[in-house]
């Protein structure tokens, strides 16, 4: 008995998972923008997530609407890409620096739009938000009806001269320089978008948990990078199309989680989680260097 | 069409691995000229094409393209006046996008980048015509990655998308030393056809000295970051790789230092 209660406990947490996989996975597009397209690892992301939630927390508890705060959260998320963008190419600070040192500051950015608290409850109870965990299957379904807005406008984006402008310059700046591609302004608009969509999914995620707390992006990066990989390892043989390779993003936001919550309800210590979701991330990006090598030690040692 | 005034680059300045690339370079350069360029290693060749480019501003001197000094306008904004090939084929083109989707970025160098789709149904046949001549079956892989394609493949879609809305003047460096001989000189032959049939202005960088008397109708020699030797015309159709070498001996005091221009 005591094992099939255990069961149904997982089983009850699975949709609260995909749930929050979802939102995750919203998050990692905003990664798969920079980390894909542009070729850049943007850090900043850590803190454009928290900076979503803050804003669109505050802006509901003091009374705004929830379409007008989730709408004013990408807008601060995508002035934190703008900084980021800023420091990389006006300023030429290395890309990742350039994450981080926004990031940074979004700590002390973030705390004092919470109003100098480290976390600000948004009760579904008490205001009006789109999602909540209290209604979860309706929080999933508001939540795919976001993503197939998101997937749809991106596609039609990076189908476009300026995305595919941006695009040409994540995968080669001398090609994008010989064409006319001014790229400071393509890597800045990447990161400008990217943060927007990452600054949504923390508008989405107070809402959903009930709460923001200005810890709540920490290793966001990887988790994005983790829903990445994950989504290209598991679905990405399948599809070359730009669309299709987003939803499998989703996907692997959503595994992330469903494998989040089994570690749990196997009983593994939480504290460890963030390792070995950084473990997991590392071993995924060792991969391509694994096998080269592997390969060449074969050839050297006259096999095939 | 193009003047180069006096330019002069110094890279690395101040430190022990100061080294003068460009040193008082003039040239002026006539509508329709198809100048090659030869020299040793270092001898400021690329670092010309470079300077025209924009990829760095000269320490002094001046850039004039049809009357307009472009010295201070930065690489994304000349590229309307140029066609670029490089030597690398996988450094002209974008490998994760389509051949199609290369092809449109060239045809709209030098305008703005809209939120138009990037592609029309009407640019499609265009393009497959503007493969079709070359012979490699390209045109019925509008939508295939570009990073699937050789070397040669790539390099040729390269020069088409350099040469597409006539450029003021095309910048070739070294463009075919990447090839095998067979697909050199295939790529050489594309290289001829586009630039008398669009009547361009270009200016071709080759280590090999055979190639650079063939093909244009002018011939600079460069050394040390000048230009040592200037020929065209009937004069130029006369050479021989043997003239060349006196000529080089002559000027630089040196022997020419490269097998690779005497073996190509």
């Amino acid at each position: 008995m005591g094992f099939i209660n255990a069961l149904l406990s997982l089983l009850n947490a699975l949709p609260g998972a995909v749930a929050q996989g979802i939102i995750w996975g919203i998050m990692a597009i905003g990664v798969y923008v920079t980390y894909k397209i542009l070729d850049i690892a943007d850090l900043t992301v850590d803190g454009s997530i928290c900076t979503g939630a803050c804003v669109c927390t505050m802006l509901v508890t003091n009374g705004v609407s929830v379409w007008i705060a989730m709408p004013a959260a990408i807008l601060a998320g995508m002035l934190t890409g703008l900084l980021t963008g800023v420091f990389h190419t006006v300023l030429g600070i290395p890309a990742i620096l350039s994450g981080i040192l926004t990031q940074l500051m979004l700590w002390s950015i973030n705390l004092k739009i919470l109003g100098s608290k480290s976390n600000q409850g948004l009760s579904a109870r008490t205001y009006n938000v789109a999602i909540t965990q209290l209604e979860r299957y309706k929080a999933i379904i508001i939540l795919l009806v976001f993503v197939a807005a998101l997937i749809g406008l991106l596609y039609w984006f990076f189908g476009t001269e300026l995305g595919c402008s941006i695009r040409a310059t994540g995968c080669n700046l001398n090609m994008s320089h010989a064409q006319g591609i001014n790229t400071n302004f393509t890597k800045i608009l990447g990161l400008v978008i990217s943060n927007g969509i990452v600054a949504f999914s923390g508008a989405l995620l107070c809402q959903y948990q009930g709460f923001a707390d200005i810890n709540m992006g920490r290793g966001a990066i990887v988790i994005g990078l983790a829903a990445v990989i994950i989504g290209e390892a598991l679905f990405g043989k399948f599809t070359h199309n730009f669309a299709v390779k987003l939803l499998c993003v989703i996907g692997g936001g959503i595994i992330y989680y469903i494998v989040y919550q089994t570690v749990i309800w196997i009983g593994l210590d939480t504290d460890l989680l963030k390792m070995l979701s950084a473990l997991v991330v590392a071993i995924f990006l060792a991969v391509p260097t694994l096998k080269a090598k592997l390969s060449s030690n074969r050839k050297k040692n006259g096999g095939n | 069409m193009l003047q180069l005034e006096n330019l002069s680059k110094t890279f690395n300045a101040g430190t022990v691995n100061a080294k003068l690339a460009l040193n008082d370079l003039s040239l002026t350069l006539n509508n329709g000229d198809f100048v090659t360029i030869i020299g040793g290693n270092g001898a400021g060749k690329s670092t010309m094409l470079n300077a025209i480019a924009g990829a760095w501003k000269p320490d002094s001197g001046r850039i004039i393209i049809d009357g307009e000094d472009i010295t201070n306008i930065p690489e994304h904004k000349r590229a309307k006046f140029l066609g670029r090939v490089f030597q690398d084929p996988m450094m002209g083109t974008a490998s994760n996008m389509w051949v199609e989707e290369n092809l449109a970025i060239a045809r709209r160098r030098g305008q703005k980048h809209t939120l138009r789709w990037a592609i029309t149904s009407a640019e499609r046949n265009e393009y497959r015509e503007l493969l079709k001549p070359l012979g490699l079956g390209l045109e019925d892989r509008l939508t295939t990655k570009m990073g699937l394609l050789s070397g040669g493949q790539r390099q040729a879609i390269t020069l088409l998308m350099a040469t597409m809305g006539k450029p003021k003047l095309l910048l070739l460096d070294e463009h075919t030393a990447a090839l095998d001989p067979k697909t050199a000189a295939t790529v050489l032959g594309l290289t001829d056809k586009l630039i008398s049939e669009g009547g361009l202005t270009a200016l071709m960088v080759t280590h090999n000295m055979k190639d650079a008397i063939a093909h244009g109708n002018r011939l600079i020699m460069m050394n040390a970051g000048k230009i040592i030797f200037d020929v065209s015309g009937e004069a130029k159709k006369k050479l021989t790789v043997e003239d060349l070498l006196s000529h080089f001996a002559a000027a630089s005091g040196t022997e020419f230092a490269s097998d690779r221009a005497l073996l190509g």
